[in-house]
This record gives structure tokens, C-alpha cells and sequence, in this order.
């Protein structure tokens, strides 16, 4: 084979983004990202990327490409709307002090 | 890890034009003076973005470049818990990198474009890489100094405004310290054996010495984008206030090693309470930053070679995702006829 090979670093792999549960009993967690040719190495670089000291049991790829994300533009519209409904919390209610386990 | 002030070198930012754009500066200011985080996605000033692609990326290659010197001394440290530990460094080392270059990608460059500038040349990393590590008490000065330096430019770096800075700062500043204390520790072993190793240890301080007191970087007369950085929130602490808190934590430190600082002019100065120090020759500083250092070409051909011998691993890696996903993919047709 005489071909040259194609330079691959003239395009970056697809980015994967890395969650990681730390120990059993807890959720996984974002904790950055990476690329890889594929899902498999991505598994690999993200347990030499981050859990040189036993952060994890357990890891998570997802390809960035793939996560649909709200758009910051309209953050006001999403979330404002739970700012005026403070009767979602225990402490709107006023209770007297005599009254126990409440 | 090892991040250097070289904010004197970049672009100057640019001056917004639309009243558009500076009514959303003046909120984006607002927000920054607010402590709020910025995040990726988040409208931000465009000089703002350059400046964190600058300076993360720069970063980043600081770190990657930063694995040479110390990687040139794994086949040759003195003990195998000497060379495990210094494995466990270098590599270490590659990862901030690779938390760095992410944190700059989501600026919107890309980890190839990044790569492009540092083989080129085009790209700056930290001076103090450029400099040859000729013993094996250079290892040890290297962790004491050059990491300590570097730890003191950084942890203020964990409360930078730009979310993903920070958080890759965080990572970063809770694996360094490990790397100053071993190198202290080289530095202690050394410093307490034959004379021949206390007079090894004396060597490496007084080459590292100066070199470690520039990372700071320019003084902050001549340092023109530090107001910009701090009123953004990038940057804490001017380069000097930085400088002076490593001369005062690590002179107490040098006399515990019964070592000597290679400053004739260094005294302690009781009215402000502080070390005060000799001259810096800035002419150094700006010679290395320019490729004048006594490694720089070595440097970069080392990373060069590496990126093209690595050329094929790449391809076969690229050329195996490609057939898995082939196969995979009439694997599935296959169950579906």
C-alpha cells in the first residue's frame, strides 16, 4: 500500500461528554469531556482521563452531538415561572411551635 | 500543572462598536460583577472569548509540553518508587491538558486547531518548559518550584468567571499539590545525603530559581491586559502580589533544605513584611518566550514527532470505529429483513 494515509488530525474524532458515578448508591455525574474514534475508546480515555484516583465505579459516554439542551435565551420563559410559587416549599407554611412532627 | 501569566503577549481586545453590543457588555458586566458563572452557551464579548481561548489553550500546552522535561528522567530516576511517582506526574500532567483543551472548545476552537498552533509554533506555552532538566535534583526542583509556582497562579483560577475554567481548575489544583510534595521531598532527600547531593540540589535551585519567579509574568507595570482580566474575572491577583506570595512561602522553605536562594539582594524587609528581592532579567524572560531558550526547537521537534509518529495509530483507529459502526449497522439490517 502506497496510498498515503488520510491525516486525521485534520478533523477532530466526535466529542463524547463523560458522566461518572463515584460510588454505588449515587447517581453519575458530568465531569467533562473528550473525543474518540468511537464509544469503546471513549470508555478507555475517560477512565484514564478521569479516574486516575478511584473517582468512579461506573462510566457513561454520550456523543455531545447527541444531547438536546434548553437554549439560555430562553431560561427566563422556562424557569421564572416557579420563582412566585413559594407555596411549593414546607417553610410557607406557618405552623405553630407548640404543634410537634409536623 | 502549569499555567504562566502571558497576557502581555496576546491581542489587544476589541473595541465594541454597536451600542447593541455594548448595552449586552454592560449586562454581561453586571452579571460578572454579581459573581454569576458564564457558561458556553451564555452572549458574551468576543474579546472576552479571545482572551480564554488565548489563555486556556496556552494553558493546556503548558501542560502537554510540560510532560518533556520531567518525562526525560522516567527511564533514569533512582528508585522504581522514584519512577512510579514520576509516571503518576507526567501523566497526570497529560490529563490537565486535556481538561484545558476541552474548557477552550467550548469557546468554539477546535482541539485540532489548537494542536495546529502549538506544532507550528504559533501558539505560546509557559517559558519555564524551554529550560533542560540535567540532573536528577531538577526533578525535585521542578515539583517544589515549578509547581508551586503554579499552584499559586492557579487556585485562584477555581473562582475564574468562565464556568468550565473553573471547574477544569478545581480538578486541576486537587492533583497538583501531591507534585510540589514530591518534589519537596526529592529536594529534602537530597539536600540531607552526601555532599555531593546536597551540592546537586544547590545546582538545580540555583538554575530553577529565576525561571520559577518569571511564570508569574510581566511585572505589572508592563502586564497591560491584568485590569481587563481582573474587571472580567479571569484574573484575581495581579502577577506581582502572586510573584511576592511565592518568595515569601518558599524562602522559609529553601533554609529548612539548608539551601540557598540565588539572590544576593534578598532580605527579609521588616516594614512591610515581606521578602524583598533582586532584579529580574526580563530580557531572559522575553528571549525564551521567543524561542531563544536553550530547548525550544528541541521542545517542538519532540511534539512534532510525537503527532507524526502517533499519525498512524490515529488512522487505525478511525478506520476500526468506521468498520464497527459498518458492521454494526448490517448486523441490525440483517435483523430487521
Amino acid at each position: 500500500m502506497s496510498d498515503p494515509l488520510p491525516d486525521p488530525s485534520a478533523a477532530d474524532w466526535p466529542l463524547f461528554e463523560v458522566f461518572i458515578r463515584s460510588r454505588s448508591g449515587l447517581e453519575h455525574k458530568h465531569v467533562g469531556s473528550l473525543h474518540a474514534a468511537d464509544a469503546r475508546m471513549a470508555i478507555e480515555h475517560a477512565r484514564d482521563v478521569y479516574t486516575r484516583r478511584q473517582e468512579g465505579v461506573s462510566i457513561w459516554v454520550v456523543r455531545s452531538a447527541d444531547i438536546v439542551a434548553s437554549d439560555p435565551g430562553e431560561a427566563e420563559a422556562l424557569f421564572e415561572p416557579a420563582r412566585d410559587k413559594v407555596y411549593r416549599h414546607p417553610t410557607f407554611y406557618a405552623i405553630p411551635d407548640e404543634v410537634k412532627n409536623l | 500543572m502549569y499555567t504562566q501569566a502571558l497576557d502581555v503577549h496576546g491581542r489587544e481586545p476589541v473595541p465594541a462598536a454597536a451600542a447593541e453590543v455594548a448595552a449586552a457588555a454592560a449586562r454581561f458586566q453586571a452579571r460578572i460583577d454579581a459573581d454569576e458563572k458564564i457558561e458556553p452557551k451564555d452572549w458574551m464579548p468576543d474579546a472576552y472569548r479571545q482572551t480564554l481561548i488565548r489563555q486556556i489553550s496556552q494553558h493546556a500546552h503548558s501542560e502537554i509540553v510540560g510532560m518533556l522535561p520531567e518525562g526525560n528522567w522516567i527511564t533514569r530516576a533512582p528508585s522504581l518508587r522514584r519512577k512510579a511517582v514520576l509516571i503518576a506526574k507526567v501523566q497526570d500532567e497529560g490529563g490537565h491538558g486535556m481538561y484545558l483543551y476541552s474548557a477552550a472548545e467550548t469557546l468554539g476552537i477546535s482541539r485540532a486547531q489548537m494542536f495546529e498552533q502549538l506544532l507550528s509554533g504559533a501558539a505560546k506555552y509557559s517559558s519555564i518548559f524551554n529550560y533542560p532538566t540535567l540532573t536528577w535534583a531538577d526533578v525535585g526542583a521542578i515539583g517544589w518550584l515549578v509547581d508551586g509556582a503554579a499552584i499559586m497562579n492557579q487556585i485562584p483560577i477555581c473562582r475564574c468567571s468562565y464556568g468550565p475554567y473553573a471547574r477544569a481548575m478545581v480538578r486541576i489544583c486537587k492533583e497538583e499539590s501531591f507534585h510540589q510534595r514530591q518534589g519537596f521531598e526529592i529536594m529534602l532527600t537530597l539536600a540531607r545525603g552526601s555532599a555531593a547531593q546536597h551540592a546537586m540540589a544547590q545546582d538545580a535551585l540555583n538554575r530553577w530559581w529565576w525561571p520559577s519567579i518569571m511564570m508569574f509574568g510581566p511585572s505589572d507595570a508592563d502586564s497591560k491586559h491584568t485590569a481587563q482580566s481582573m474587571r472580567w474575572k479571569i484574573k484575581r491577583f495581579s502577577n506581582d502580589e502572586l510573584r511576592q506570595k511565592f518568595i515569601d512561602i518558599t524562602v522559609p522553605q529553601a533554609r529548612f533544605l539548608e539551601l540557598s536562594i540565588p539572590d544576593p539582594a534578598l532580605r527579609w524587609d521588616e516594614a512591610t513584611q515581606h521578602f524583598s528581592s533582586g532584579p529580574i532579567d526580563w530580557n531572559e524572560f522575553h528571549a525564551v518566550l521567543k524561542g531563544s531558550g536553550p530547548c525550544n526547537r528541541e521542545r517542538l521537534e519532540a511534539r512534532r514527532s510525537a503527532h507524526q509518529a502517533g499519525a498512524w495509530v490515529r488512522a487505525a483507529a478511525t478506520a476500526h470505529a468506521a468498520k464497527q459502526a459498518a458492521r454494526a449497522l448490517a448486523s441490525q439490517e440483517a435483523r430487521q429483513a
